[in-house]
């Protein structure tokens, strides 16, 4: 098993260590406390219960969006897009 | 992912709900009696919140962040062995959805986590004479200004990241809420390579004084707090009592940390104000609430324990007023980690036997006095530990009409207000009709806490249907709409009989 694996993020692609979660990645790696922005007051949002339960942290994930950042392990080749592209 | 949906049914003697703690302990208890056991699990690892950790693979020695982590190994080697022999099957990375009585037994629909499902999609129904219920907890919260802003997180969040990346998720934190757990959270930080300004701890702690004999009863807990105490003096961690954050500023991020100190009743006393710049993480944590949707789905009998949460009603056996569902854990009150194992213990050994596997002995005798006696004590420990870092009743003095209470639906403080005053919205459940707090994403479980004190409910029969109001989910675990729609159309045609 190699070392480090490589996610695509809004485009960026960054290294991280394979035990990484989606979540964790963005914030260690990217360097992006946020990834989302609300409906209503657009205000920037991250992790928050880390668990699963506050639906804070959502994410698009190989597409498929509305997904728990908080929850995904990171796999190589992962494309993440972000609803924060551009406005960090 | 392709979604692939299917509807798949189950039968066995026990179904094990949770693999935390009090389900581990459940499931090896009830599979060593003979039981045929089905343990289903959100997560893809054991261990629940309190044993959370990063694959062996990842994380060599996932030991280091945990406590009691050997009672983790043995439950977790049990468990192996008995899937080797077929006598557990271990559903993980799934969720259950809804609970209900049927004419022959308890049933459950179940469905896979739609972020570690790996194509199949389908519901599976699952029926059987017995449910341990082990679901525990999750951070309980109150609002306060700036707690939107990314940086801050629930304090069991920072913790479970710090299990599963070896890493904190911020430099510099503040921890603040009540209660020993905030200490737990604060020396994780400090072993995973990051700061900590300060805790904040709203109670004075005096509270624990006329107790000390509960805390006697649990010197493990003893040892452990001093340990948290000595790491954080040794790091020159100040930690103030009575005190509160109240508020957290910055641009796009949390920067900054108002905390101030707080009277007798919990209401901020003006002019005590003190900032900590430079902090980028904030884990709030006040107690924890267990996950009583399960229970009300299923019609059992519930009560406020003494730190206000809904639990669930059991007798010494830890079965509920439904017939053959069993609670263990933090469902039963939140009483921590050795207490989950206990009940865990005694819950699967009577499932099992009322699915008929009978095990008789002295060394069972020996062994069920045991955990009848450490669950005695944890839960006086328990007691003891909520009557000393109560919810500060006077918290609303830190609102300002703009902070949000409702994160989901982004509801602000005056416009609860204006409707709790205007518009009659005494109870939870109004608030949702007239505000919408409550109805989003997490259906209601981060502001719930809130939104029972906000409503007035005063009264502990009040607070109870409050409460239950506000854990009446239709489902219990969260779930996407569009996962949902695609399910049901596949049920109908197999719940016809
Ligand atoms: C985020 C977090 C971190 C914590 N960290 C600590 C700590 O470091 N130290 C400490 O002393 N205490 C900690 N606690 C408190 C801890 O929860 C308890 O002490 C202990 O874990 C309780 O054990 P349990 O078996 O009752 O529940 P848990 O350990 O919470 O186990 C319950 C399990 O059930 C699963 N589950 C719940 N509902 C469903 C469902 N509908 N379908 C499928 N699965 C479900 C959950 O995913 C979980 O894995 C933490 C709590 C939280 C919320
Ligand atoms: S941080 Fe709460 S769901 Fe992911």
């Amino acid at each position: 098993m190699s070392e480090t694996i490589t996610l695509s993020v809004d485009g960026e692609e960054i290294t991280i260590e394979p035990k990484r979660t989606v979540a964790a990645a963005l914030m260690l790696a990217a360097e992006r406390p946020a990834w989302r922005r609300t409906r209503f007051n657009n205000e920037p949002r991250g992790l928050f219960c880390g668990i699963g339960v506050c639906f804070d942290c959502l994410v698009t994930v190989n597409g498929e969006a509305s997904l728990r950042a908080c929850l995904i392990p990171a796999e190589d080749g992962m494309v993440i897009e972000t609803s924060e592209r551009g406005t960090r | 992912m392709s979604k692939e949906n299917s509807v798949r049914q189950k039968h066995c003697d026990v179904v094990v709900i949770g693999a935390g703690p009090a389900g581990l302990a459940a499931a090896s208890q009830a599979s060593g009696a003979g039981a045929q056991v089905l343990l289903i699990d959100q997560s893809l690892r054991p261990g629940g919140q309190f044993w959370r950790h990063a694959s062996e693979e990842h994380d060599a020695d996932p030991g280091r962040w945990h406590h009691g982590w050997n009672t983790y190994t043995q439950l977790a080697k049990v468990l192996e062995r008995a899937i080797g022999t077929g006598r557990v099957e271990h559903l993980s990375g799934h969720h259950v959805l809804t609970g209900e009585r049927t004419g022959t037994g308890l049933g459950l629909t179940v469905q896979p986590v739609p972020e570690l499902a790996d194509g199949v999609r389908g519901l599976i129904t699952v029926e059987a004479p017995a449910v341990v219920l082990c679901p525990g907890a999750y951070d309980r919260q109150l609002p306060v200004p700036g707690w939107t802003l990314p940086g801050v997180m629930a304090a069991g969040g920072v913790q479970a990241f710090i299990k599963t990346q070896g890493a904190a998720p911020g430099r510099r934190a503040v921890l603040a809420g009540t209660g020993p757990f905030l200490l737990s959270a604060a020396a994780s930080v400090i072993q995973a390579g990051g700061e900590v300004a300060a805790v904040c701890e709203a109670a004075d702690l005096t509270g624990w004084v006329p107790h000390g004999v509960a805390a006697a009863l649990v010197p493990s807990k003893g040892l452990e707090g001093a340990e948290y105490i000595s790491l954080l003096a040794k790091h020159r961690v100040p930690y103030l009592r009575r005190t509160a954050v109240t508020a957290i500023h910055g641009e796009q991020r949390a920067e900054k940390v108002t905390v101030s100190r707080l009277d007798r009743h919990g209401a901020v006393v003006a002019g005590t104000e003190k900032h900590f710049n430079d902090v980028d993480l904030v884990g709030l944590g006040w107690g924890f609430v267990p996950q009583s949707e399960l229970v009300v789905q299923f019609g059992a009998q519930t009560r406020i324990d003494i730190d206000g949460s809904l639990i669930g009603v059991v007798d010494t056996r830890q079965h509920s007023s439904v017939e053959g569902l069993y609670l263990a854990g933090e469902i039963t009150g939140v009483a921590g980690a050795t207490a989950a194992v206990a009940e865990g213990r005694i819950a699967g050994y009577a499932a099992a036997w009322m699915a008929g596997y009978r095990v008789r002995g002295a060394r069972q005798a020996a062994a069920a006095q045991r955990d009848k006696i450490l669950r005695a004590n944890h839960r006086a420990f328990a007691r003891a530990m909520h009557t000393a870092h109560p919810l500060p009743a006077g918290w609303e003095s830190w609102m300002q009409e703009e902070t949000t209470v409702c994160r989901c639906e982004e509801v602000p403080y005056h416009r609860i207000r204006e409707s709790t005053e205007t518009l009659s919205a005494q109870e939870p459940r109004g608030l949702k009709g007239t505000t919408r707090t409550g109805m989003g994403w997490c259906q209601g479980r981060i502001c719930g806490a809130a939104a029972i004190c906000l409503a007035k409910s005063s009264g502990d029969q009040r607070k109870e249907q409050a409460a239950r109001a506000v854990a009446k989910r239709p489902l219990a675990a969260p779930v996407r709409l569009s996962d949902l729609a695609e399910s049901r159309a596949q049920t109908r045609p197999l719940k016809a009989p």
